[in-house]
């Protein structure tokens, strides 16, 4: 039993660094720090394991932690960091797939192979860990096909969907407690199976893109918790700790992203916003006002403070580094730049602080929208790069509008608003937006890249 | 002895709920994408699960189910801690020190 003790020491040394780790990012001077702890413990953790009684043969293992390491390592080297939410997507189901895995094959090893019972405080910690983990990796996967744009990012629907899906869990939940009662019953176990990866594709289907942040969330929130029924499942509390870390983690952003957009959990799983059947805005008088980069690039330039507000845009259109460029020449003549970061701003949380701390702008110019909103009034351009909704004044003005209630940048405070859009069409949520309309609002068209780097050409030139 | 294993599991569970929740409601907006991608690679700890379930003499299904279970929790513990730690090390507070004050001064002219 000695190896016991040492395996279940590096477990708790394990843990212990987790939380460590994870403490470290309260601040971005600790983070790293604490991100490497977590990384030992991790260590730790696979060294104690691979101590383990019960293992006879190395031959699988070292196989696939050859494959998985090369895999993961070339995905972290070579991936551009505007694929972020992709590669985030991708991990998640990666995750819950090797949780579902170890379930399902502890379920086969015990109740199929040797045709044991099993006690129902395991079945039913099995039962959460392959009902969490498939529907996690199909899920994802959903996800992903949606951000690599390989499938369209407008929502799907269709009639008696919400019906559908729910009698679907239904059905898995009804297998799930009879499983609990009748373990050996095997072949509902599969079906059960079945059942939770179909219910993933289904839930994440009429999601649109817009809506990312919230799914990317709850699957992290997910595939964390199927961990943690792992760890019940097998009995192993490093697996529980971690798997509850990270659930929760999954957790608070879901909130905190549905509160960006004064929305409910459930209104965004069953909700299928972004139909454009529900646009009720106001008919919106005005026209679209077309500016010309020079005469932007004078108001820039003798702007005294200049705000950045970010959105999608500026990462489809890969042009974090356009945007530091212009900002350098500003600020060279003396204009204060800072950035506005809506939380719900691109595809996942803290999308846009990335890309921005990629093209080298450093985090004290980046501002959260409470501490900028109230700046808006002593800010001479607000700047809009590929942003949309969030900062639509109908969201606060218009009660009717789908996202009434929803927190925004209020650029319209701004003496002047400068708006970078590919062209004159809606956004991604088929909303109109009053903002485009105003008097001191100008729209500059075209790719946000080419314009910004235009923008800078002829404020250096003013 | 089920129960008991039963209850000190749902103690461990309660406690890092808890724990979780103390923790990350301190990260900042700043770094909740490196925060995401952390605590996906930390609940890669799964891994262990998955390298007793490979390396088990117990039998083919369940050893073909745990290389897979491997290879892909692999992918998220080297990918997860590789991946957050490029993202870290780009945040910076300031970059070259000096040009905020250089800014100022040139305003006041």
């Amino acid at each position: 039993m000695k190896d016991g003790y040492f395996i279940e020491l590096t477990y708790l040394l394990a843990s212990v660094l987790f939380v460590f780790g994870l403490k470290g990012l309260s601040n971005p001077k600790t983070a790293r720090r604490g991100m490497n702890l977590a990384a030992a413990g991790m260590l730790a953790a696979i060294v104690g394991t691979l101590l383990h009684h019960e293992i006879l043969s190395y031959e699988l293992i070292i196989i696939g932690m050859i494959i998985g390491s090369l895999i993961g390592a070339a995905m972290s080297i070579w991936m551009p960091m505007t694929a972020m939410p992709q590669r985030t997507a991708l991990s998640h189901a990666f995750g819950a797939l090797a949780a579902s895995l170890v379930g399902i094959s502890e379920y086969y090893r015990h109740a199929v192979d040797l045709g044991e019972t099993l006690p129902a405080y395991k079945m039913t910690a099995l039962g959460f860990e392959v009902l969490f983990g498939s529907l996690t990796v199909t899920g994802s996967l959903i996800a992903f096909a949606k951000l690599q744009e390989m499938m369209r990012g407008t929502p799907f629907t269709y009639k008696g969907q919400n019906i559908i899906n729910i009698s679907l869990f239904a059905l898995a939940a009804g297998i799930f407690i009879y499983l609990i009662f009748v373990p050996t019953a095997s072949s509902l176990f599969y079906v059960m199976v079945g059942l939770s990866f179909l219910f993933g594709v289904l839930l994440v289907m009429p999601i649109g893109s817009a809506d990312m942040p919230v799914v990317m969330s709850l699957m992290n929130s997910y595939a964390g918790l199927a961990s943690a029924a792992t760890g019940f499942a097998i009995g192993n509390n490093v697996l529980i700790i971690a798997g509850t870390l990270d659930g929760f983690s999954g957790f608070i952003l879901s909130i905190l992203m549905c509160r960006a957009m004064n929305r409910s959990i459930t209104n965004v799983l069953f909700g299928a916003f972004g139909a454009p059947a529900t646009d009720t805005g106001a008919l919106i008088e005005g026209v679209m006002r077309e500016v010309a980069p020079d005469d932007v690039a004078v108001q820039l330039a003798y702007a005294r403070q200049v705000v950045f507000v970010p959105g999608y845009g500026m990462a489809t259109a890969q042009a974090q580094h356009a945007v530091r460029e212009l900002a350098d020449v500003l600020e060279h003549r003396g204009v204060i730049v800072k950035y506005a970061i809506h939380p719900v701003a691109g595809r996942m949380p803290g999308h846009m602080n990335v890309l921005l701390a990629e093209a080298n702008v450093p985090y004290s110019s980046l501002y959260e929208m409470e501490q900028i909103n109230p700046e808006m009034n002593a800010t001479d351009v607000a700047v809009v790069i590929g942003a949309n909704d969030v900062v639509n004044p109908d969201a606060r003005d218009n009660p009717k509008s789908p996202i009434a209630g929803m927190p925004i940048i209020e650029v319209d405070r701004a003496q002047s608003v400068v708006v970078l859009k590919r062209g004159k069409g809606k956004g991604f949520s088929g909303l109109e937006n009053p903002l485009f309309y105003k008097t001191n609002t100008g729209m500059l068209y075209g790719d946000a890249k080419s314009s910004l780097t235009r923008l800078a050409q002829a404020v250096q030139q003013t | 002895m089920s129960s008991e294993i039963l209850i000190s599991s749902l103690y461990v569970f309660a406690l890092a709920a808890f724990l979780g929740y103390q923790v990350i409601s301190r990260v900042p907006p700043l770094l909740h994408t490196p925060l995401m991608s952390a605590t996906n690679a930390i609940s890669a700890i799964s891994v262990v699960g998955a390298i007793v379930t490979a390396g088990a003499q117990h039998n083919n299904v369940a050893k073909t189910l745990g290389l897979i279970a491997v290879t892909s929790a692999m992918i998220n513990v080297v990918g997860g801690f590789m991946i957050t730690d490029r993202m870290l090390k780009m945040f910076k507070e300031k970059i070259g020190g000096g040009r905020d004050s250089g800014a100022k001064e040139e305003k006041h002219q």
